[in-house]
């Protein structure tokens, strides 16, 4: 078994709006001198350490935990999951 | 006529339901802590307003793991009515009882203030004393209090008559400016403004005698008046 560092990231689907994404764009971002900037979108990480034989299996089991329990809702979030040798 | 009043850690609207409950309705309600389970000869169920573990991680999605959700479902099946009001309500979202999401409201802040519904359906266990399209002046007090769901979903709501109030103007941003749904069966409700602080002249400014039909609509459905 070794560990693992997994982030999960939660974030909206495209299409749900994230008003603090946009007013971070809007009334910080763009308004300093950073006009190359088109998107800000704002999303949850939460950060898991777990013991698993391997990278597969630990992404497996975060897959697992976060479908079962609603770590995210599937009708509007999405999750991406990164697993990082701890 | 048993109403259990389900208490969860960070409840706290569960003593204005009781009050509402007992001290003007007369029901014979009783509190029922998260890790217990409810009663069989239970009538009614309500799940209060509140910040249950401090809407950590999602309003309501820790609490829909409690023991006694397990029961609230059974009771859901059995055609039971139940009742979820503010947190009450994102609990029984996240918990499957009902469609849907309850995201953050589009300003961003927490929303204290008098709104109006529109009853949409008057067949539910809370509404059948209501004339259609009747209107509630009714408080809001929420930060996750925008409903969403998608279009195909919208779809089968309108289609299966699960919307049951709409604000009368937009409020929060939510889908189609809703504020309260059943599930197909009809016998579970959610809504995001508080009857409970609306049914007493005393704490209502515009009337209180429309929120007070949401209370007696159950009593009715208990075969309690006429």
């Amino acid at each position: 078994m070794a560990t693992f560092n997994v982030h999960v990231t939660i974030e909206n689907k495209p299409g749900i709006s994230d008003p603090e994404g946009d007013t971070i764009l809007n009334d910080l971002v763009l308004k300093g001198a950073h006009k190359t900037v088109s998107k800000i979108k704002t999303a949850k990480m939460l950060k898991f350490t777990i013991k698993e034989k391997d990278k597969k299996a630990a992404r497996s089991k975060i897959q697992k935990i976060c479908d079962e329990l609603r770590i995210y809702n599937p009708m509007v979030s999405t999750v991406t999951i990164d697993v990082f040798n701890a | 006529m048993k109403v259990g009043v389900v208490v969860f850690p960070g409840s706290n609207c569960d003593r204005d339901m009781y009050h509402v409950l007992t001290d003007v309705f007369n029901f014979d309600a009783q509190y029922y802590w998260h890790e217990k389970s409810l009663p069989k000869n239970i009538d009614a169920v309500i799940l209060p307003g509140g910040f249950s573990y401090g809407d950590r991680l999602r309003a309501g999605v820790i609490a829909a793991h409690s023991p006694i959700i397990k029961d609230v479902q059974k009771m859901a099946e059995k055609g039971i009515p139940i009742l979820g009001v503010c947190n009450g309500f994102q609990i029984l979202v996240e918990s499957g009882l009902l469609p849907g999401v309850l995201l953050k409201n589009e300003s961003l802040n927490f929303m204290c203030k008098w709104t109006n519904l529109i009853v949409e359906n008057n067949k539910t266990p809370f509404t059948n004393q209501f004339k259609l399209h009747a209107k509630i002046p009714i408080p809001i007090a929420n930060g996750e209090g925008r409903y969403f769901v998608d279009d195909d979903t919208l779809k089968q709501l309108k289609k299966k008559n699960q919307i049951v109030f709409r604000y009368t103007q937009v409020v929060n941003g939510s889908s189609n400016r809703i504020a309260g749904v059943c599930n197909e069966e009809g016998n579970v409700v959610g809504m995001m403004p508080h009857p409970e602080r609306a049914v007493e002249s005393e704490i209502n400014p515009v009337d209180n005698k429309p929120s007070s039909l949401i209370f007696e609509s159950l009593l009715v459905k208990m075969g309690v008046t006429n």
